[in-house]
């Protein structure tokens, strides 16, 4: 895909994104939105996968270990085709095959089941050295919220993936500066991020705007050279493209009632006319 | 006497998962800096490219083995229970229950006869911890032939299973030539008709030893081998309650969500009778030789015939 046409998808993933959670009136918008780039760059561009084969032994894995935005990830699948865009809005209720947080066992293209910070990384990590073990070249991406990173484990997972050299796998770190709790470098500062993996010896890949598709393909690309696990650390927007929800850490966990959601679309509407004059 | 033959239960699980390995390319054994310990270092020694050392990091070591599980490898990962079931719980239970992905859990230093470490290293609650996860397989295997069975039943099936394995060399009880080992099927080493004890691990040979001295006093007991905590045997203990009355559970293990525990959930719904349930009684251990902490708590043969004469007056 160009740049235009991830520009546009990315669009459809956020309304996606927008119409699952306001239809589970519960979820999480905030860092769906400052990820979905980076979701739409991986299933679209980077990755070798297959919706029509979901379990290929041989295909690249994503572990989504900032589990609780799953409706990024879900609309992602869906507009990829691995289930039907429909289904979104089957988010978070029974019965459906959109939990709360992604599921191994319940939905097509999810390969592990993640939402307890910090662990997501640490699977990821296991698969990496899966392949190497069984000299298989597919990669492992893993996605973490800048607030995760204050859980140990992921430093347990960080340390022995470069003690093992396991340079098929990409930690991508979704810097958008808040948590649950506020401002990250309030709360419990993890900065600097891009330091730390350093010294963890990661090669890491500082990307300035995370919201943007030609630095993400440079990021990826450049990971593919890397002689070491890789961390691309990006600096998003939190609630990307929603005008309320912006920046906002209030919009961490809620869902928009209808006169918000009718002000979210209103905005989707006017990024996908403004890509459409392009 | 005739000297009995001694084996602690975790060199079994170092020379199963060695033996194991030459048939099987895709298991791969993880431990947490205590290879030597766990005896994972049978396995290291003899495989070298198939096991991986994550050093002190447990709850990274179950995250590991839960991706590797997704690759198609079989892993076993190992370290002390208190570590594998009680730091590791969340990981355990969301990395590998929840999926319900195909690792091995290969937790040793079970229970008070770690000995002289004292009670941080002295889990006498994992049995606990792990019943709660849905999926989950136990095996609490009381000696040396039962455990390697245990590892290879473990390889064997699909999905997640906790092993626990002993420090202290306990006798070899299961050799005789018709010896089977099953998943979930208990064992009766013994018929009678006064009292049942259940047991497992450990205690299996405490009981046989209680039920000789209960012989002596006229006492008929019979003696129940629970090596799969669960899914466990209902059918023979709903058997045991019926034709024998009074149960007795005995257990290196709380008494609280253990064996004990889990014989009492079964008996209050299908076969409600008196239970006399032996176990660390809700306290912490100590230090101490195994074998000399054993009778402290009650659990030798001695501790356990006690406990039985008391519960049957």
């Amino acid at each position: 895909m160009n740049k235009l046409e991830l520009q546009k998808m990315a669009n459809e993933i956020r309304k996606g994104i927008i119409d699952s959670v306001h239809a589970a009136k519960a979820g999480h918008p905030g860092g769906s939105l400052s990820a979905t780039e980076v979701f739409t760059y991986l299933y679209f561009e980077e990755m070798n996968i297959d919706p029509k084969d979901p379990k290929n032994p041989d295909r690249d894995r994503f572990v989504l270990s900032k589990g609780h935005t799953a409706p990024g990830l879900y609309s992602t699948l869906a507009h990829r085709g691995y289930f039907p865009v429909e289904d979104l809005l089957t988010l978070r209720q029974i019965g459906s095959h959109l939990q709360g947080h992604p599921c191994i066992a319940h939905t097509p293209g999810i390969d592990m089941s993640s939402g307890s910070l910090g662990q997501g990384i640490s699977v990821a990590v296991g698969m990496a050295l899966g392949a190497k073990h069984q000299k298989k070249d597919f990669r492992v991406y893993t996605l973490l919220g800048d607030g995760e990173i204050q859980e140990g484990q992921v430093w347990e997972a960080a340390m022995f993936a470069a003690a093992k050299n396991l340079d098929n796998l990409v930690v991508i770190v979704d810097n958008n500066g808040l948590q649950i709790d506020g401002n990250i470098a309030e709360v419990n500062s993890p900065y600097p991020i891009d330091k730390k993996f350093e010294a963890f010896n990661f090669h890491v890949i500082n990307v300035e705007d995370g919201n943007d598709f030609d630095q993400l393909d440079a990021a990826f690309k450049e990971a593919r050279t890397a002689d070491k696990p890789v961390a691309i650390v990006m600096k998003t927007v939190k609630g990307k493209n929603i005008s309320f929800m912006e920046n906002q850490a209030g919009w961490h966990g809620k869902a928009p009632n209808d006169e918000e959601y009718a002000i979210a679309m209103e905005d989707l509407k006017k990024v996908e006319e403004a890509l459409c004059q392009k | 006497m005739s000297e009995v033959k001694k084996i602690a239960t975790r060199e079994s699980y170092g020379n199963a998962l060695a033996e194991l390995g030459k048939e099987h390319d895709n298991l791969v054994v993880l431990d947490a800096d205590l290879a030597g310990a766990t005896k994972t270092a049978t396995f290291k020694k003899a495989f070298p490219d198939r096991f991986y050392d994550c050093g002190i990091a447990e709850s990274n070591l179950m995250g590991v083995a839960a991706g590797l599980s997704t690759t198609g490898l079989v892993p076993f990962a190992s370290t002390f229970a208190m570590f594998a079931a009680g730091r590791a719980f969340e990981q355990v239970r969301n990395s590998i229950g929840y999926p319900h992905l195909n690792v091995k859990i290969g937790a040793t230093h079970a229970g008070i006869s770690v000995g002289e470490d004292g009670a941080t290293h002295q889990c006498n609650e994992d049995i606990a911890l792990m019943r709660t996860i849905p999926g989950m397989t136990i095996i609490n295997p009381s000696d040396d032939v039962e455990a390697k069975a245990a590892v290879k039943a473990a390889y064997e099936m699909e999905g997640p299973v906790y092993l626990r394995f002993g420090r202290l060399a306990v006798p070899v009880i299961n050799d005789g030539e018709d010896y089977k080992f099953e998943i979930g099927k208990g064992v009766t080493l013994r018929e009678g008709k006064d009292v049942a004890i259940i047991a497992t691990g450990l205690c299996v040979n405490s009981a046989l030893e209680a039920a000789k001295l209960l012989e002596a006093d006229g006492v008929d007991a019979r003696v129940i081998n629970i090596h799969t905590i669960k899914p466990i045997d209902e059918e023979l203990i709903i058997k045991a309650a019926k034709e024998v009355g009074k149960i007795v559970t005995v257990e290196e293990h709380s008494i609280i969500g253990g064996l004990g525990g889990a014989v009492c959930e079964v008996l209050s719904e299908n076969a409600p009778v008196p239970v006399k349930r032996i176990g660390v009684n809700d306290v912490f251990g100590e230090s101490g030789p195994a074998v000399k902490l054993l009778e402290k708590y009650g659990l030798d043969g001695k501790g356990v015939y006690e406990s039985v004469k008391a519960f049957l007056n």
